[in-house]
């Protein structure tokens, strides 16, 4: 399978970090791929990276530069980022765009784990690669990928919305550049999932004393 | 009489230091007492600023700012005990409501117990957390990182004191079993940032809002203590990020104050003129997230692509577009681009007729009229006694614009007019903000053609030492008076340094102003209080 990691916004020789992408193409290539599947592998990527919807979160300045790109100007429909969800469930990336602190850590990681898979995180700005300008801090987490798997790597205090759109259009390239079938939809076994769930990271207190003749 | 005098009389124990800006200290046991006769006999109303601050050997305590309203009059009272466990000072919150969120604060950060205070939770970190970080013993590493989620609780803890000297805890509940609490928050687009309220319901009523903050507390405040005066300024502008150039430009007054140094008349011009555009931006802002968040989506696109405009004036210059870093201390990072002056008329040309148009399209809207009148009143006296500043003040008839309070900078040279209402309620909020882009227009008018030449920096020390003292600056940022609260004991770094918050007394008056409102005009609440969170939790 000759898969081409194209984006129609941006030739191959604009990006920077091409050996990466084609890091990703020859692990993909590497155990061969049935065609039918791979045509449909296909066809299934390039739809899910031109519609990539991300979750509306932002914690501090990267955010106003976030509402910049959805905006008239820079515009992030051009590229199909333009459905953001205000719930986990219907979200494919987050973009953790500002500080996370130690308050903040425990929600995040659920707002993560509440996103359907697959999933995606885009780490924006200084303070959510690394803690940035409060690195320092007592309270400031020293980079998302602390705590979340991160994907894409904006940097920036805050970057540019044209950064902005760079890295998400990376975050497209690498969507593309992997295996749908039998690799993002089943990124993590059944058997670790039913563990997963069963570990709930979200423990909800005994509701014995609840009750629910009340409600319709 | 001067206030000096009339405290003495009321305690003679009250000593005047006259360090820095200069402050009158009292007894922690009278402390209560003053604090009465100055708010009910002196017509002290209005609580600017309250930082608590680690004297280390000489105690633990508190700095208050009080102005005087009516007559404009200032008072800086001190106050502190000796001792490190168990601090305890006495509560003001019944005389100055600001001073409800301000004392959780200083609770939170050093651990003062203010005896009576009805409600002291921690008002930023979490509930289990060890220690208090702003004290100076603090180990910056005593609390990592902790994964498993936090319990909000329903119960609220008040000290008081026996006649014997120790406290007794007692915890009241916050909010009853049978209640109906809906969580708004920490991630909700309507909540503009990562602010949480757990709201109280009846039916579709509001009975109460318990207001969480400290989801992005960054620590900044124990941060600048161990970073010099260049280093400390860098900080500032990631406060209230869309009044950037006006919290750095307190910052730097406050400095130059305390150095003594006067800044030319150009780079006042430059700076005044910076203040403007980027007070119309933040208020284009406003105004596309209010009518994003109340279902007018086009508004939005609106505000955004004006507010390019201005950035676009702001970036030829500083080389930021949000974050301008531009002020330093004695002066600006580089000259004005020869392009500025045209620019800044050019958009002005454009911004007049884009005005009326947006009063077209969205103000004369009949279910934005509907949502926004009569919704939300804050009441005179209660935006004063918060400290409800800006727009919000101005909306409720309070004139408590810094610039005609205490000028600075241009201001006491333009002619502007300060816009002020009498409804209080969100439409009065929407509309000071629309008129005050029209009056920074005119500020800026009066403005470009005159930029006299002159010295963008002046000649600073390269190692910046301040004196021994404390002093407080004020500028009007976007959303209401900014200030810096500043201490130095002579080194490089600053002892305490304390930005006062714009948007802490905005949501600390949520729980007041939304009582008896319907849940869904909360939406239009918070938008019209136009907060920015990490300029609450800092």
């Amino acid at each position: 399978m000759g898969r081409k990691i194209n984006i129609k916004s941006m030739s191959r020789e604009d990006f920077n970090d091409n050996e990466y992408i084609d890091e990703l193409v020859r692990e993909l290539r590497e155990n061969g791929t049935n065609v039918v599947v791979g045509c449909l592998d296909d066809v299934i990527q390039w739809g899910r990276s031109n519609s990539l919807w991300p979750l509306t979160f932002a914690t501090s300045c990267c955010g106003i530069e976030f509402m910049a790109v959805g905006a008239a100007r820079y515009d992030f429909a051009r590229f199909g980022f333009e459905v953001a969800r205000a719930s986990p469930r219907q979200a494919d990336f987050i973009m953790v765009a500002g500080t996370i602190t130690y308050k903040m850590a425990p929600v995040l990681k659920r707002l993560y784990d509440q996103m359907a898979d697959p999933k995606y995180v885009v780490a924006t700005g200084g303070c959510a690669i690394s803690g940035g300008p409060f690195k320092k801090s007592y309270h400031v987490v020293q980079g998302v990928d602390k705590i979340l798997p991160v994907d894409v790597y904006i940097p920036g205090c805050p970057p540019r919305p044209e950064a902005m759109l760079y890295g998400l259009m990376q975050l497209q390239r690498k969507v593309k550049a992997r295996r749908f079938f039998g690799g993002e939809n089943r990124s993590i076994s059944a058997k670790e999932y039913e563990r997963l769930m069963a570990e709930d990271t979200n423990k909800i207190e005994d509701n014995e004393g609840y009750d629910e003749s009340g409600l319709a | 009489m001067e206030i000096k005098d009339k405290i003495t009389a009321i305690e003679p124990e009250a000593k005047y230091s006259p360090e820095g800006d200069g402050c009158i200290v009292i007894p922690a046991d009278s402390f209560r007492n003053v604090a009465e006769k100055l708010r009910h006999e002196y017509g002290f109303d209005f609580l600017r600023s309250l930082t608590g601050v680690d004297w280390g050997e000489e105690g633990i305590g508190c700095v208050y700012h009080i102005e005087n309203t009516s007559t404009g009059e200032n008072v800086v009272l001190k106050t502190s005990v000796p001792y490190r466990d168990n601090t305890c000072l006495p509560s003001v919150h019944d005389l100055w409501k600001g001073a409800g969120f301000n004392e959780r604060e200083a609770y939170d950060y050093l651990g003062i117990k203010f005896i009576g205070h009805p409600d002291l939770r921690r008002l930023y970190l979490r509930e289990d957390w060890e220690g208090y970080p702003l004290r100076k013993d603090y180990d910056m590493a005593s609390n990592p990182l902790n994964m498993e989620n936090e319990v909000s609780t329903d119960e609220a803890p008040t000290y008081e004191l026996t006649k014997d000297g120790s406290f007794i805890l007692k915890r009241h509940p916050l909010i009853e079993e049978e209640e109906y609490i809906i969580n708004i928050g920490p991630q909700h687009p309507a909540t503009h940032g990562v602010l949480r309220f757990r709201v109280s319901l009846e039916g579709e009523i509001i009975k109460k809002i318990d207001v969480h903050c400290g989801y992005i507390h960054r620590g900044i405040e124990k941060m600048c203590e161990s970073l010099n005066y260049r280093q400390t300024l860098a900080l500032t502008d990631r406060l209230d990020y869309l009044g950037a150039s006006q919290n750095r430009h307190a910052l730097c007054m406050c400095i130059e104050k305390a150095m003594g140094i006067e800044v030319s008349e150009r780079i006042q011009y430059i700076r005044t003129i910076m203040d403007e555009l980027q007070r119309i931006d933040s208020h284009l802002l406003f105004f596309s997230c209010l009518c994003m968040d109340m279902g007018a989506l086009t508004a939005f696109f609106y505000g955004f692509r004006d507010r390019e405009k201005v950035l676009d004036i702001l970036e030829q210059t500083t080389g930021g577009r949000l974050i301008q870093t531009y002020n330093t201390i004695g002066g600006v990072q580089a000259d004005i681009h020869p392009d500025f002056v045209s620019g800044i008329k050019k958009f002005i040309a454009y911004m007049r007729p884009m005005l009326r148009e947006y009063h077209e399209v969205f103000t004369g809207n009949v279910i934005a009229q509907q949502r926004l009148k009569g919704t939300g009143v804050l009441t005179r006296e209660d935006a004063i006694s918060f400290g409800a500043t800006g727009g919000t003040g101005r909306a409720s008839g309070w004139a408590c614009d810094v610039r005609k309070r205490h000028p600075y900078a241009m201001y006491g040279k333009v002619d502007f007019k300060e816009i002020l209402f009498s409804e209080g309620d969100c439409f009065a909020r929407y509309m000071v903000r629309m008129k005050e882009i029209e009056e920074s227009m005119n500020i800026l008018e009066q403005l470009v053609d005159n930029i006299p030449q002159g010295e963008w920096q002046m000649k600073v020390p390269a190692v910046i030492k301040l004196p021994a003292g404390s002093w407080y600056s004020a500028v009007e940022g976007s959303r209401g008076e900014f200030g810096v609260y500043l201490e130095s004991r002579g080194d490089k770094s600053p002892y305490r340094l304390k930005f006062r918050s714009t948007g802490l007394p905005l949501v600390s008056c949520i729980d007041t102003i939304s009582r008896d409102a319907k849940i869904a005009d909360l939406i239009a609440i918070g938008g019209t209080l136009d907060y920015v969170v990490p300029d609450i939790d800092r």
